[in-house]
C-alpha cells in the first residue's frame, strides 16, 4: 500500500483491507506509537466536516505528525479563485501526505492524479468516503470476530447514502447475506443489485422495520433526510417507521451489533444507547485507529 | 433504370461516411466539425438502406479522419462505415468502433462532478455498448446515451 493514494474503496485489495483491519487493532491496543514523528499531514477540508476532520487529525496528533491545512474552503486560496489543481500541487511540495474533503464529486481521483504525494479521500461530494467504510468493517470485524457470512441489515436512505453503497461493495468480498430496509422512495439503487446479482451474493428487500431483525449479525442504520423527499407528505408518513427503539431488540442474536455513520437524528430513539448491543460511539472512536493505520501503511511505516 | 445511378455524386479524393443512422446525420456533421471546414461536402440522407430503415451518408474531399475523431462518430453512429477514397477507388474500408475508453470527447453528465468546474480531460469506461452507458473516471457517475453531451 506504500505511495498508494486511497480514494475509493475499489481500489483496495481484500488482503489489503485485512491489513488495514489488522493494523487498526494493532493501534487500538498501543495507541502511542510515534511513527508520524517529523511527518506533515495536510489536511484540506474544502467543507467543513468536523467528525471526520477531528477523527483524522487525532490519529495524526496520536502518530505524533504534524497537521496543516483548512477547515473550510472560505479559509484557502479557493476563495481568491485558485484552482484544485494549483492548490494540490503547491501543497504536495509541503506535505508528505494529503487528507482531502471536497464537495465535488471526483475531485478526490483528480487530485491523486495532479498530487506528488499520496492522498487520502476524506469524501468527495455524495461519491466516496473510504476511511468511513474501512472503520466500518474494523467495527464489524471486532464486533463479529470475522467479517465473513455474515447476515449484514441496511436500514433507512439506500438510494442516496453513500456509506451503504461503499459497505455493500466492501463486505461482498466476504459472502454476506443483505436486508435492505427502506422507504420505496429510498430503496437500493438497481446498479447495486445487479452487482450482487453477478456476484450471486443473496439479498432481501424489505419495507417494514420489523422482527425480521432477529436473524441480523449487524443492523447499520442511516438517517432519513426531508430534503431526499419531493412531497413533504411523503416524508411525514416515513420518518418515524424507520426508528430503532429498544423494545425492538428484545429477539435479536447476542452477537447484534448497531452501527450509525453519526450524526443521527431521531433514527435511533436515546433508549437504545444503554443497550449493549448499541455500537455506534465505539464505532466513531475506531475511526481514529483504522485512520491511524490507513496513514501509517500508506506512508510505509508499517 | 438499366444501371445503378448514385443518389451522392462520387469523390475523387477523401472519405465516405457511411450507414449513418439518418437520425444523426447533423450530430455527426457537427462532431467531426464539418459544418465549419472549407472542404466540398455532399451529403444525402433520409436514403434507403438495408442495414438501417433510412440511413444517411457524407462524402467529404480531400479529408482523412484520425481515428480519435472516428471515435466520436461512433459513440452516436455506431453502424457508420468509412470507405477511404483514393482517385475515385475504395482503398480501405473502415468501421467505427466503440471504444472501451473514451477520453476528451463527452461531457460528464452530473454537474457535480469535478470535471464540469476544473480544466480537465474527462475521461469514461464504456460499461455497456448496447445501451451505451459511460462511466465517469473521476466521479463514478453513468453518463448514458440520452444525456449524452459531445464536448
Amino acid at each position: 500500500m506504500k505511495g498508494k493514494s486511497l480514494v475509493s474503496i475499489s481500489d483496495f485489495s481484500k488482503d489489503e483491507i485485512m491489513e488495514i483491519v489488522r493494523l487498526a487493532g494493532d493501534f487500538e491496543a498501543n495507541p502511542g506509537q510515534p511513527l508520524l514523528n517529523g511527518k506533515v499531514v495536510a489536511s484540506l477540508f474544502f467543507e467543513p466536516s468536523t467528525r471526520t476532520r477531528l477523527s483524522f487529525e487525532t490519529a495524526i496528533n496520536r502518530l505524533a505528525g504534524s497537521v496543516v491545512g483548512f477547515t473550510d474552503s472560505s479559509s484557502s486560496s479557493t476563495t481568491k479563485g485558485e484552482s484544485l489543481k494549483d492548490t494540490i500541487k503547491m501543497v504536495s511540495n509541503y506535505a508528505d501526505l494529503i487528507v482531502m474533503r471536497h464537495p465535488l464529486e471526483g475531485s478526490a481521483r483528480y487530485a491523486s492524479e495532479v498530487s506528488d504525494v499520496p492522498v487520502i479521500n476524506a469524501g468527495d461530494g455524495a461519491n466516496q468516503h473510504p476511511t468511513q467504510t474501512l472503520l466500518d468493517l474494523y467495527s464489524i470485524y471486532k464486533t463479529q470476530g470475522t467479517l465473513e457470512n455474515l447476515n449484514i441489515f441496511l436500514v433507512g436512505d439506500l438510494k442516496y447514502g453513500r456509506t451503504v453503497h461503499s459497505l455493500l461493495m466492501a463486505m461482498s468480498l466476504f459472502n454476506p447475506i443483505f436486508n435492505f430496509i427502506s422507504p420505496e422512495e429510498l430503496k437500493m439503487p438497481e446498479e447495486y443489485k445487479m452487482f450482487l446479482d453477478s456476484k450471486g451474493i443473496r439479498y432481501f428487500e424489505h419495507s417494514e422495520f420489523t422482527d425480521i431483525i432477529s436473524e441480523a449479525d449487524i443492523l447499520y442504520m442511516t438517517r432519513v433526510q426531508r430534503e431526499r423527499f419531493s412531497d413533504p407528505i411523503e416524508y411525514e408518513k416515513v420518518k418515524n417507521v424507520y426508528v430503532l427503539r429498544n423494545s425492538m431488540l428484545d429477539n435479536t442474536k447476542d452477537n447484534l451489533r448497531i452501527l450509525h455513520p453519526l450524526p443521527r437524528v431521531n433514527e435511533i430513539h436515546t433508549d437504545v444507547d444503554e443497550n449493549p448491543k448499541a455500537y455506534y460511539f465505539e464505532q466513531a472512536e475506531n475511526g481514529v485507529y483504522t485512520r491511524m493505520a490507513i496513514m501509517a501503511a500508506i506512508l510505509g511505516l508499517k | 433504370m438499366s444501371h445503378k445511378k448514385l443518389k451522392v455524386s462520387a469523390i475523387k479524393n477523401g472519405t465516405v461516411i457511411d450507414h449513418i443512422p439518418a437520425n444523426h446525420l447533423f450530430k455527426v456533421i457537427s462532431i467531426l466539425g464539418l459544418d465549419k471546414i472549407s472542404n466540398q461536402i455532399t451529403f444525402g440522407t433520409n436514403l434507403e438502406s438495408h442495414k438501417l430503415n433510412h440511413k444517411a451518408i457524407i462524402k467529404v474531399t480531400d479529408k482523412y479522419f484520425e481515428d480519435n475523431e472516428i471515435n466520436k462518430i461512433a459513440l452516436i453512429a455506431p453502424t457508420a462505415k468509412l470507405n477511404i477514397i483514393k482517385d475515385y477507388e475504395v482503398i480501405e474500408k473502415k468501421v467505427v468502433d466503440i471504444p472501451d475508453e473514451v477520453v476528451g470527447i463527452v461531457k460528464c453528465f452530473n454537474p457535480k462532478c469535478i470535471t464540469n468546474k476544473e480544466d480537465i480531460t474527462t475521461r469514461f469506461s464504456v460499461v455497456s455498448k448496447e445501451e451505451l452507458a459511460l462511466k465517469c473516471h473521476y466521479c463514478e457517475k453513468i453518463t448514458s446515451e440520452e444525456h449524452l453531451t459531445i464536448i
